[in-house]
This record gives structure tokens, sequence and C-alpha cells, in this order.
């Protein structure tokens, strides 16, 4: 570990009802790397982001961001420190429009959102930040669009689109091109590429396909039934035996 | 929502449903505004103050269930404490603005006392559960406001008298020979300044509603109200703004409350507590159409109009109809109950979102 870690996993583990689905995952992550986290599944990789991001709170273990530890604050409290997460299924505001989930994103970024007795119009400086991040994730054309309206794909964009609004140290995508098609992934891909490149930032991937991997990882951590199984160069992860049973395994899969 | 239909600015149909909402609210406002002159008998008095007082009622109690998604019972018994604590002032402390001041004031504070602490401790919880809190603590209210007679009147209520700046026998304006002015034939006493005095704080309170759901803190509200835990991950504390707003919509409605203890000059468990008002107001809601605001003012006046006129025309109709069988059984007035459970759910079936939702939903949808 050359520098300090933006984000340290320590001992994290969590159990429902006897069954460890994080078990003792420690892990530090650097800004200006994107690690890919592969691994069947069932094997805890979605619970451990949830555990990163506060969705759930661990049983076991610390989380820390640069030095603070995190490992009690809200989910809301995390995303104001910097803590940026994109998910797996759709999670947006389906009857407002695209527009305005961007800009509600940029408005919590601000700390805008107790203002009491201003006009939200008139904050057009939201609305046009809010624009430039739709414009980056192709979705200018359907911004007054309600989300719920919007064909999966772009839901996926949109889901991205939130999280550069955000503008967070901290990005985590779950499965960003998961049901996307052939001709719509690249778009997400290029845009994870683009947030990569800022070196002040640290981004973690889950991920199957195994070209995305590829033309993107610089690290890959393997997780195995709940357990940190691997963790390395890709070059390296992927000559591991044990990462060749599990995750080709799971690559034929997504073939089929 | 709007804001954005209105930039895309292709060449589309006239919005016929926002015209007819703002124009029927139009209307309101104007008959409303006119009301001591256009209506001056002094039954239509009493239904455009309930009006005025209810709208503020239902438009508070929307900012909850139509704006945020909080499903409370609890919205009458901030109603009644805003109420009681004007009731109570006026007879112990006699008829002045003082009493209206303090008795008010001390009903709003324990309003938003009780709102703060039922959101932090139980807004964390599901829903439902929060929906039983809310009705516990309404529960608990009505039992002691019969209870504490003393200072309540129990079951009968409280009747006081009001600062005679209010009372009928005082002219605002008074002409030669010591009479009130009479403007289009009405005389220019203390009842007009008391019609105002409602309408005009029911005005305001309407306007920091509207102000309020335009405002940053509106779209938070609706983010929370689409998806709770997108909004906590972008950054939003749900329980926080939850409280807050559950606090805003107490104190409106306590304010409510004092202006209906006022009018009124009377304040029992009927009119200022019971749940038979609590249900009234959801159903405003729901006829009008959740989180819109206008809703609350189309549902309050055709509830209100419903309840007062229906019997009179059913008692019309019965007459006219008197030589065909069965009919005037039908439209005896005593029924009014049916058609108005009828009336309903035809307006439930063909209205799903609420009048003013469906009408703006049709819009939306051909502005497309």
């Amino acid at each position: 570990m050359s520098s300090a870690a933006s984000l340290t996993s320590e001992h994290l583990g969590i159990s429902f009802g006897g069954h460890k689905a994080v078990d003792d995952v420690s892990c530090a992550f650097h800004a200006g790397e994107l690690t890919v986290v592969v691994g069947p599944n069932g094997a805890g990789k979605t619970t451990w982001f949830n555990l990163i991001s506060g969705q759930l709170t661990p049983t076991t273990g610390r989380i820390l961001l640069g030095d603070r530890e995190i490992t009690r604050l809200s989910p809301s409290a995390r995303a104001k420190a910097g803590i940026g997460r994109a998910f797996q299924l759709t999670n947006l505001f389906p009857r407002l429009t695209v527009l305005e989930n961007v800009r509600l994103a940029v408005q919590a970024r601000e700390g805008q959102g107790p203002r009491l007795f201003v006009k939200a119009s008139a904050l057009s400086h939201l609305t046009d930040e809010a624009m430039s991040y739709l414009e980056a994730a192709r979705l200018g054309a359907v911004a007054h669009l309600p989300a719920a309206a919007l064909p999966h794909g772009d839901q996926r964009k949109l889901e991205v689109a939130l999280l550069l609004a955000m503008e967070p140290k901290i990005f985590m995508f779950d499965e960003p091109t998961a049901g996307m098609s052939l001709d719509e992934a690249p778009v997400i891909l290029e845009l994870i590429g683009e947030i990569k490149k800022d070196t002040s930032r640290t981004v973690l991937l889950v991920e199957h396909k195994m070209d995305v991997v590829r033309a993107l990882a610089d690290r890959i951590v393997v997780l195995h039934n709940g357990q940190l199984v691997a963790d390395g160069a890709p070059a390296d992860v992927m000559k591991l035996e044990l990462v060749r049973e599990i995750y080709l395994g799971t690559g034929a899969e997504e073939v089929a | 929502m709007s804001l954005a239909v209105e930039q895309t600015g292709a060449p589309r149909q006239l919005p016929m449903g926002r015209l007819l909402v703002y124009g029927t609210v139009g209307l309101i406002a104007l008959a409303l505004l006119f009301a001591p002159f256009l209506f001056p008998d002094v039954r239509s008095q009493e239904v455009a103050a309930r009006i005025c007082v209810f709208i503020v009622l239902a438009a508070s109690f929307d900012l909850l269930i139509g704006y945020t998604g909080i499903v409370s019972f609890a919205h009458t018994m901030f109603f009644g404490l805003g109420a009681y604590g004007t009731a109570i002032a006026l007879k112990q402390f006699g008829a002045s603005f003082t009493s209206i001041a303090l008795g008010g004031g001390a009903g709003v504070l324990a309003a938003l006392v009780l709102a703060a602490l039922i959101g932090l401790l139980s807004l964390r919880v599901k829903a439902i559960f929060f929906a039983m809190v809310t009705l516990a603590a309404a529960s608990v209210m009505l039992v002691l406001a019969s209870q504490l007679s003393e200072f309540t009147g129990g079951e009968d209520g409280l009747t006081y008298s009001i600062p005679r700046l209010f009372s009928p026998a005082t002219e605002l304006i008074a002409d030669a020979e010591g009479k009130a002015v009479k403007l289009f034939g009405v005389a220019l006493n203390g009842k007009i300044a008391l019609y105002y005095f409602v309408f005009s704080s029911s005005l305001a309170l309407f306007a920091v509603m509207l102000r309020i759901v335009a405002s940053p803190l509106g779209r938070v509200l609706k983010a929370i109200r689409e998806n709770e835990m997108r909004a906590e991950a972008i950054g939003y504390r749900v329980v926080g703004y939850r409280t807050a707003v559950f606090c805003i919509a107490a104190v409106i409605a306590a304010l409510a409350g004092i202006l209906r203890a006022v009018w009124l000059k009377y304040t029992g468990p009927e009119v200022a507590l019971s749940f038979d008002i609590m249900i009234d107001i959801l159903l405003i809601v729901v006829i009008g159409g959740m989180g819109t605001m206008w809703g609350a003012v189309i549902g309050v006046v055709l509830m209100t109009l419903a309840s007062y006129y229906l019997k009179d025309l059913m008692a019309l109709g019965a007459e006219a109809t008197a030589s065909i069988p069965l009919l005037p059984d039908l439209l005896n007035p005593d029924r009014w109950l049916l058609w108005l459970g009828v009336g309903f759910i035809l307006l439930v079936y063909f209205f799903p979102s609420g009048l003013v939702g469906t009408l703006m939903d049709r819009d939306a949808r051909a502005g497309k």
C-alpha cells in the first residue's frame, strides 16, 4: 500500500440469522484505482456494498473513509461525506422527470434541500448543472420524461447520471450494465472510463462481463461465500485456479 | 414536473385540464372573496367560512399524505389543539385578542412539540406503525378532551364570546345616524370583519403552503414519497425531513383550529377533534387529488356543498318526481348519505388520481 487508503473495509462482516453473508472482509482502496469486485451470485458482493454505503449496519468490523470512521453513519451522512452508490436494480424516483431526478442529487450535494422559502425553479444553476450531467450520460433529449417512462437502458444511464451528480470521492457501481443491450453498454463503460481519469477518485465496480473487467480493472477482488478469497492485479488474479473455477463458471452462465 | 413540460415549447394542444382546474379555483377564490355580499344569508356565511378553514386543514394534510407519503390520523388532533387552546383562553380570560393570541399560541406550541415528539420517536418505523401511533395519540386526545371537562366542557364543549370587533352589533363604519354603513345592501358590521379575518388568514396560510411545495424542500418531500431509500442514498436525511414536514403540517392545522374556534364561538369534540373530521379531510384529499394542493380546494368545496345542500336538492327532486313510482322514495332527503356514497364511488372510479390529479395527468399525456 503505497499511498494512504481512501476507503478501508476492516474485518467487515454481517450475519443474517447465523448465515454469514459477509465474513471478515478486509480490504483497502486507493484514489485513482478502479477495483472490480467479482464472485458468483450470492457471494456477498451487493451486501458488502450495502455495508459500505450504509444501507446495512455491520455486525463486525469498521469502515474508514480516509482516516474517518463511518461505520455508524446513516446513508445520507455517508453520501455527504463522499460515498456515492449506484444500485443493481434500478432505483430511481419513478414519477419525477429525468431532469428532476438528477436535480435532486445536485440539490442534495449543495445542501439546498432544507430551504423553505425560495422557489426551487429560481435556483436555475441547479437545473443547469443537472442538465450537464444528463448530457454527459446522453440523456439530454429525454430530460422531460418521467423516469418510469424510460426504456431499461436509459434508466441504467440515469442511475449513473445520479451518481455523477453527487460528485462523490468513492464511486460504487453495482452491475451497471446488467440487462443492457450490447449497443448500449459501451456508453456506460465510456462514462466509467471518464470517471476513472480523475485520479482523485476511487471506483468500485461489481461486474460479471469479462470484457468489461479486462477493459477497466486496475485490480480485482474476488468474493466467495462472503469471504475475500483473492485480491490483486487482473492478470495475476485471473490465473488463480480457484478464480477460474468460480468466476469462469459464472462467465459461462452469462453467455447462456 | 410541470416546469419541465412547459419548457418543451413544442406546439401541442391547449392544456384543457390545467385551465379547467385553475379556472375552477379562480371562481372559488372570487366566490369566497365576495361571499358576504354574494350570499348574505347566515347559512351561506357558515358554509363559506367552513370552506376557508377546511381548505387550510385539508391542504396541510395533503403536505403529509400527498407530497411526502406520510399517513397520519392525528391531523384533527392538531386542529383541535389550536381550537381548544383558543376556546379555553377565551372562556377563562375573557373575550380579547390577547386571549386569542395566548390561547391559540399555546395550542400551536403544543401541536409543534407533540408533532416533534411523535415524529422523532416514530417516523423511523414503517408507515403502518406510524399510522397506528398517530391513531393512538388522537384517541388519547379525544378521551382527554371529554374527561377534563372542567377545562374543555367535556362532550358539550365550550361556548364563549369573542372580541367585540367581531360582533354583529359592531359597526365598522357608522353613518350619521350611528348605524353601520351598507355596501351592496349588506351592513358592514363585525360579522363581516370576522369573515374577512378568517378568509385572509386562510389565504395567507394556503399561500405559505404553495410556497413550501414549490421550494427545494418541497422537491425533497416528493423524492421521499417516490423512493425513500434512494432519497437517503443521495444525501437527504429522510427522518429529519419527515419530522420537519410533520411539524409544519401540525402547526398549520393548529392555526386553522384557531380560526375555527373564533368563527364558531363554540368548540367541542364534534367540530374540532372527532374522527369524522379526520375521515372528511382524508376523503377531500383523495377526491381532490393527492399531492396537488389545488385538489384540497376543489375537494373541500365539493364535500362542503354536498353535505350542506345535497338534502335540499334531493327534497326538490323528490317533489318534482312525486308522480313517478319509486323515484321520490329514492330521492327522499333522508337518503342523502346513500347518494353521497354513490357520488364518491363514481368519482374515485372515473378520477383515480382525484379530480385535479386526473385532469392534470391527462394534460401531461396529451403534451407528449
